[in-house]
């Protein structure tokens, strides 16, 4: 599914990834978690083809992710970011189906989809008509989230998705997430910063620190047999508010 | 087939900005075609009419009303192109070919427009105009030359009599026309020739000049001989005991070609030599300046009492009149605007996806915008020739900057993850730009055409002096005539037709800029409290 290889980016002098390997499982969520500046938000946007690693090679569906193929790919690619990136001159129905006009999909189609994904999300019919502007936080999420799955793509890109939200609308949105990609059974790489959201998505975990993958294995094993110092120490500042949300999930 | 029309009914609810702004263009482009058959319609007939220009003080707008009554009178069509402001633009617009033929004073013909070439003999200069295809009258009768002329007290306080007396009074305020402050002929030769020592010098308009002597803020201006305000204003002019100020005889200049094109009516130019003396010039401009008489009836009592001619005049009404400039100056502005849109939108796109072409495009739109308007109008008259094209080529340029720079900051504030969430999403280059980006800097792009399309109303007024009529033309007459009303003929319209189009742009807004952009954040909190539909599932 997607595959990285041999990576390396530098930021005007300073390493963002150094010799980065990591293969994404499909119908799998894999979360991307580390410190600020590890490069966890540099691997998501080099998946999305937004920047070109140095070295290295990024793969999609078996093959290489370069200029030649990019729109393809991202036809099969949903992405989301913080605050949603909905386009604030567009309605809800305009954002979420502006690619599939581009596409010529007939107007039934378009309709018919739209529906679904709004039940999907628990969004009501009257909120297609409304702009950005008139929605909350956790809508504008739920719009977003519409918008990344319209094409029924192969790969969900999440970049702190829910982190601009309050804790009691993002405890909601994590539930309600988990549950929509459970069912779908979509590959997603999500980036987070926040332990407890990483292990309550997370297949996989995938811990980096200062360019490099430290640690990538189950939450279980990342919990319990952290692989560096490190490791356990970003475990155990982490610990007590994921111990709190993962008891009130349950 | 089936594929188009779905394409079409699905682009419906898309933004409109790219559609808003076409409709625009359009609108404003066609103002130009209107408003200059308007113009030309009234002034088309075979033959090809005469042109005849001349320069914007009343003396000059008086003998070109009389070259066209005379015209008229032989049978033959003329067009007066009054108040083309000075020398530069008229000698430019005969050598053209845009005008036929205009008054001059053959002292600024040897001193200024020939100056440098050996003209010392009637011979030497008659080859000097024919090498450049131009032909010259005989005087017509009466020499306006330069004088140095101080308020009848204060030449009687300090007992001046002649030039050389200044000398003695280097306190004195001297306020000159800002052409004879520059011309060689005039204030440097002037001071060197008469050493003097004053160095509060003013440059100002020479019918500001009267208005400055009579408020006290000039001791010391220079006058025409034929002024008729010297006497009005109980000026003395002083004797030029140095001979400084050469012979400026009155004289037709023309092109050669009329004698061939128009026989009958330079023939019946010529009937003007000899014809006018000092007094009767002075009488004519005093009848206009002091009198409030027309031009052209000024003109054609010369016709009737000098030369026995019966001619009838025929003014405008003030209100075809008034639609008439409107038409011009809205075509000047309306063409320009358009233009200038069709352009600096792809040039603002242009600087902001390559920030070293941004650099230039936007130096050199700036850059642009510092020459001043009247400097750029004499630049533009050797290409364009005078009057409609030049002005709007000028309104063009300067109409550039305030929208490429508008456009450019629209789309430089669009947030980076707003644009990187249209590319992920697949959208082409193309389609981000028409879809996203373009209607997102809606808003800033329109203020910049609203301001480019404010600054061009004031601009415009200023393209009466190179022959484009519209609002200036009053103005240019009523700082001439010194006639507070007639400036305000000009002024008022021009402000009205800026407010006017504030105001259309105001209402642009509601289809050019999208509705997602208009509401105000507030409206959120509707939302916002609106019972939260979704309750967790458990």
């Amino acid at each position: 599914m997607l595959r990285f290889e041999g990576i390396f980016k530098d930021y005007g002098g300073t390493p963002a990834l150094a010799d980065v390997d990591l293969h994404v499982p499909e119908a799998q969520t894999t979360v991307l978690i580390g410190p600020s500046g590890c490069g966890k938000s540099t691997l998501l946007r080099l998946a999305a083809g937004l920047i070109r690693p140095d070295r290295g090679q990024v793969w999609f569906e078996g093959a290489p992710l370069d200029t030649g193929n990019l729109r393809p790919a991202r036809l099969r690619m949903g992405y989301m970011i913080q605050d949603g990136g909905l386009f604030p001159h567009l309605s809800v129905r305009d954002n979420v189906t502006l690619m599939a006009r581009q596409l010529d999909w007939p107007r039934e189609r378009r309709e018919q989809r739209l529906a679904e994904l709004a039940d999907l999300v628990q969004l009501p019919p009257a909120m297609l008509g409304r702009y950005p502007i008139e929605l909350s936080g956790g809508q504008r999420q739920r719009v977003a989230l519409m918008r990344a799955l319209m094409l029924d793509p192969d790969l969900l890109l999440l970049d702190e998705p829910l982190g601009a939200l309050d804790p009691m609308i993002r405890f909601e949105l994590q539930r309600e997430l988990k549950a929509i990609f459970a069912r779908l059974g979509k590959t997603v790489l999500m980036v987070t910063h926040d332990l407890a959201e990483a292990v309550f998505f997370g297949h996989r975990i995938v811990l980096l620190r200062a360019g490099r993958i430290v640690q990538q294995a189950e939450p279980r094993v990342i919990l319990d047999n952290p692989a560096e110092p490190f490791v356990a120490q970003f475990v155990a500042a982490q610990r007590e508010p994921q111990r709190v949300l993962l008891g009130a999930g349950r | 087939m089936r594929r188009g029309m779905l394409r079409r009914a699905s682009s419906r609810r898309l933004p409109a900005t790219g559609l808003g702004l076409a409709t625009l263009v359009a609108l404003l482009l066609a103002v130009g075609p209107v408003a200059w058959s308007a113009e030309s319609s009234a002034e088309e007939s075979t033959p090809r009419p005469v042109v005849i220009g001349s320069k914007k003080f009343t003396e000059s707008v008086i003998l070109g009303e009389t070259l066209r009554l005379l015209a008229r009178d032989a049978g033959h069509p003329a067009r007066h192109r009054a108040e083309l402001g000075g020398t530069r633009i008229l000698w430019g617009a005969l050598l053209s070919g845009e005008i036929d033929i205009y008054p001059e004073y053959s002292g600024t013909l040897v001193r200024e427009i020939l100056s440098g070439e050996d003209v010392s003999s009637p011979e030497l200069l008659e080859a000097a105009l024919a090498a450049r295809g131009v032909q010259s009258s005989a005087s017509l009768g009466f020499e306006n030359t330069y004088a140095i002329a101080v308020p009848e007290s204060l030449a009687e306080q300090l007992g001046l009599q002649r030039i050389s007396d200044l000398r003695e009074h280097p306190d004195l305020r001297f306020g000159f026309s800002s052409e004879f402050l520059d011309r060689a002929d005039g204030w440097p030769g002037l001071r060197q020739r008469y050493r003097l020592p004053q160095t509060r010098v003013q440059g100002l308009d020479h019918d500001l000049v009267y208005r400055g002597i009579d408020a006290g803020h000039l001791d010391v201006t220079v006058v025409y001989t034929t002024d008729a305000e010297i006497a009005r204003y109980g000026l003395r002019m002083l004797d030029d005991d140095l001979g400084y100020f050469e012979d400026y005889q009155a004289i037709l200049l023309y092109r050669a070609e009329l004698a061939e094109e128009a026989p009958d009516a330079l023939a019946a130019f010529r009937r003007l030599e000899g014809a006018i003396d000092a007094p009767t010039m002075a009488g004519m401009n005093g009848a206009v300046k002091l009198e409030g008489d027309s031009e052209q009836t000024v003109a054609a009592r010369l016709l009737s009492e000098g030369l026995g001619l019966e001619v009838t005049v025929s003014g405008q009404g003030f209100w075809s009149q008034l639609g008439q400039r409107t038409l011009e100056h809205l075509g000047l502005v309306g063409v320009s605007l358009g233009a200038a849109i069709l352009f600096a939108v792809p040039l603002g796109v242009l600087a902001a996806q390559n920030a070293r072409l941004g650099h230039l495009i936007l130096g050199i739109t700036g850059m642009i915008q510092t020459i001043p308007s009247l400097a750029l109008f004499v630049f533009l008259i050797p290409w364009l020739g005078i009057g409609w094209l030049p002005t709007v080529v000028a309104l063009f340029l300067y109409g550039l900057l305030p929208i490429v720079r508008n456009t450019h900051a629209g789309l430089m504030d669009i947030p980076v993850p707003i644009r990187e969430s249209a590319d992920v999403l697949g959208l082409t280059r193309g389609a981000r730009l028409r879809l996203i980006e373009l209607p997102l800097a809606a808003n800033t792009i329109l203020a910049g055409i609203k301001t480019s399309a404010v600054l061009n109303v004031g601009t415009a007024t200023v393209a009466a002096l190179i022959g484009a009529g519209g609002y200036g033309q009053p103005i240019l007459t009523g700082i001439r005539l010194d006639d507070t009303a007639l400036i305000m003929q000009g002024a008022v319209p021009a402000a009205l037709l800026a407010l006017g189009l504030q105001g259309l742009f105001e209402f642009a807004e509601r289809w050019v800029v999208p509705r997602g952009l208009r509401l105000k954040p507030t409206d959120g909190v509707r939302a916002d409290a609106d019972p939260d539909p979704k309750r967790p599932r458990s």
